[in-house]
């Protein structure tokens, strides 16, 4: 008997986010024949939403809409997951880490008494058993971990393991559950957007991050510009943020966000080893700082020793030239 | 209030990580309280002197955990918790850490009980969580601001940059973010004071655990330290020479533009 797997997708305004398709090709790097069941909840009707995760390689796909699960609480979710999870008996479960990833599954797996492995970047196989890599340390440091027994549970790092190809000829049932939500004793009375619209940090191809050296708010202008150029997004140093050139929701690093770009870009930043720890796995990091001394040339690929706000009005420039 | 924190001693966060037969050499090295457990600890501190009560500070660990719990002594909690797995227990990972809180927090009656949002080490973030399910009573991650007001709970939680505004009530385990406080630095009379306040250790077999009830559901295979990196490049010449040479590296050699 082939394995069945759930993936328990996020819906954010309507749109199913990208780490969700890449859970779907964490879950066949897995198990190769696995049957993909995909768990999608909004208070939104999710009929598109279910084709779109069938496109991207679910084998059929179970939504459940309800006032309830309007905003994530662990209380809302945590019920309705549990019961799919009693009625289909899967042999493992995959979600990506992000802030709903990261608070519904250790309760989920509390409740089955299994063994959760977090924030996983790679999936190597062992014959039949699938290996998975995730950085320990801040990510000074990787560990290689898998199950004692045959239950999976995994929570994958956005931006690591590619999703598949989208194929809308691929088709599988999508199945709207009714499932009723007892009484929530955690209730979300307002969401208070500080994120800026546009592409999510955690999950952004390119991003610029400005420091302290960034000097103001008003500084911080001409990165927006060269993030717009390059498609991606921005971010900070808490030192940017302390100093209220940005908000906090920009934050890259031990306590921020932990983003893995192919291309970061580092603007008057000094490097220290908290803000190393939310971004030294990118794939491709520039440095462009005053100061040839500055820690963040250590992790580098490319080094730019000048002033900020000379280099950057070029760089948009140059770039603005090479992708005309 | 029957306030409790958990805490876990980490690496200090400067120290230089070395791996030696597939595991972390920890030999000589620094070890501090988590940071975001500095949060629940002050956090604790500022509710206990708003409404009373008592902090008990909890730790898994080893004899060398004492040192940590002396500091959130010494910082304003009133009792510590050392359960030492030193001598009954080889491997252990997340599971094994929520089975032993829950057989501790049994007998308690628990009002509120603060962890940190993550350790900076393993950094699974599950340890809140998985003990807030296992003893039945909600949870919230990640929390910047906590008030209290008799049962009710009023908390505003970090959602990846955004702020959700969250109400709730006791019994409740929260797990801490940055931005919630200013953790306090220890002052001498509270080191003075640490010495004497009642520190219990315990272990599993206080707990009515054996080593089957706690075995680890996942297994570590290996730890290797990242490939070293290629000693980047720093560009020469003129800034306009620099620029154009950055670009055409990111476009032809690394294919990212
Ligand atoms: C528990 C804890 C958690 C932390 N978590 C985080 C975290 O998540 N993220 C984080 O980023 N930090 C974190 N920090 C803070 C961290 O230690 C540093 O203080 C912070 O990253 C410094 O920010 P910065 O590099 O912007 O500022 P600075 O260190 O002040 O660096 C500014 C840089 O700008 C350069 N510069 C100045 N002017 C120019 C110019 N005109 N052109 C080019 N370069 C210029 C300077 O040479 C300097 O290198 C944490 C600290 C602690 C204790
Ligand atoms: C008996 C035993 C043996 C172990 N053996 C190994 C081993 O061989 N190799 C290895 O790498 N790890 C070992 N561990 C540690 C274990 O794998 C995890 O590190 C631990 O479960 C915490 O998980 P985490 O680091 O992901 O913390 P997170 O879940 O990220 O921590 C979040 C919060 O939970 C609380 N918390 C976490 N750990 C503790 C604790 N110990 N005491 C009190 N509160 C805590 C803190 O508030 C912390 O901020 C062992 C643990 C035990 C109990």
């Amino acid at each position: 008997m082939s394995d069945k797997l759930l993936v328990i997708g996020e819906v954010r305004d309507n749109d199913i986010r990208n780490v969700s398709f890449e859970a779907i090709a964490a879950a066949k790097q897995i198990s190769a024949d696995a049957e993909i069941v995909g768990v999608l909840l909004s208070d939104n009707d999710l009929a598109s939403a279910g084709e779109e995760f069938i496109a991207y390689g679910a084998d059929s796909v179970i939504t459940v809409t309800h006032d309830n699960l309007k905003n994530y609480t662990s209380e809302g979710y945590g019920q309705v997951v549990l019961e799919i999870i009693d009625e289909l008996s899967p042999n493992g479960i995959v979600m990506g880490h992000t802030s709903i990833g990261k608070d519904l599954t250790p309760k989920i797996a509390s409740r089955l008494s299994a063994g959760l492995i977090s924030d996983v970047v790679d999936i190597e196989k062992d014959g039949e058993a699938a290996v998975y890599i995730r950085p320990i340390y801040s990510g000074k440091a990787f560990e290689k971990k898998a199950f004692e027994d045959d239950f999976t549970f995994v929570t994958i790092r956005p931006n690591n393991i590619p999703a598949l190809e989208k194929d809308v000829s691929r088709s599988g049932e999508v199945t709207s559950k009714d499932i009723d939500i007892k009484d929530l004793r955690t209730v979300v009375k307002e969401v208070m957007r500080k994120a800026s619209e546009g592409v999510d940090l955690s999950e952004a191809d390119v991003i610029v991050a400005g420091g302290r050296g960034v000097k103001s708010a008003e500084g911080f202008k001409p990165l927006y510009e060269l993030a717009e150029v390059l498609g991606g997004a921005v971010g900070a140093s808490r030192g940017a943020c302390d100093a209220d050139y940005c908000d906090y929701a920009l934050q890259i690093g031990q306590t921020g966000k932990v983003v893995t770009p192919d291309l970061y870009i580092a603007v008057g930043i000094s490097g220290a080893i908290q803000h190393l720890a939310g971004m030294s796995n990118s794939k491709v990091i520039v440095a462009i700082n005053k100061d040839p001394e500055s820690n963040i040339f250590n992790v580098a690929d490319y080094g730019i020793v000048g002033d900020l706000f000379e280099v950057i009005p070029l760089l948009i420039e140059e770039i603005k030239k090479v992708k005309a | 209030m029957n306030i409790y924190v958990l805490l876990k001693k980490t690496f200090d966060t400067e120290e230089k990580i070395a791996v030696q037969d597939g595991r972390i050499e920890d030999d000589g090295a620094e070890f501090i309280i988590n940071p975001y457990d500095e949060y629940a600890i002050e956090e604790a501190i500022v509710q206990r002197d708003t409404h009373g009560g008592e902090i008990t500070v909890v730790t898994i660990g080893d004899e060398d955990s004492e040192k940590q719990l002396r500091t959130a002594l010494a910082m304003g909690a009133d009792k510590a918790v050392l359960i030492n797995t030193e001598e009954d227990l080889e491997e252990g990972d997340q599971f094994t850490t929520a089975k032993i809180l829950e057989a501790y927090f049994k007998d308690k009656d628990a009002d509120l009980i603060l962890a940190g949002n993550v350790a900076i080490d393993e950094a699974s973030g599950q340890v809140g969580p998985r003990l807030a399910e296992l003893i039945g009573i909600p949870y919230v991650t990640t929390i910047t601001s906590l008030s209290i007001d008799g049962a009710d709970v009023s908390i505003e939680k970090d959602v990846e940059g955004d702020v959700e505004v969250i109400e709730t009530s006791l019994p409740l385990l929260v797990t801490c973010q940055q931005g919630l406080n200013d953790p306090r630095y220890p002052s001498l009379p509270g080191i003075m004071k640490a010495k004497k306040k009642p520190l219990e250790e315990l272990e599993i077999d206080d707990l009515d655990l054996d080593e089957d009830d706690v075995e680890a559901k996942t297994k570590t295979i290996d730890i290797y330290l990242p490939p070293e990196k290629e000693a980047g490049k720093v560009l020469e010449g003129d800034i306009g020479d620099q620029v154009r040479e950055l670009v055409s590296l990111l476009k032809n050699d690394k294919k990212v533009l």
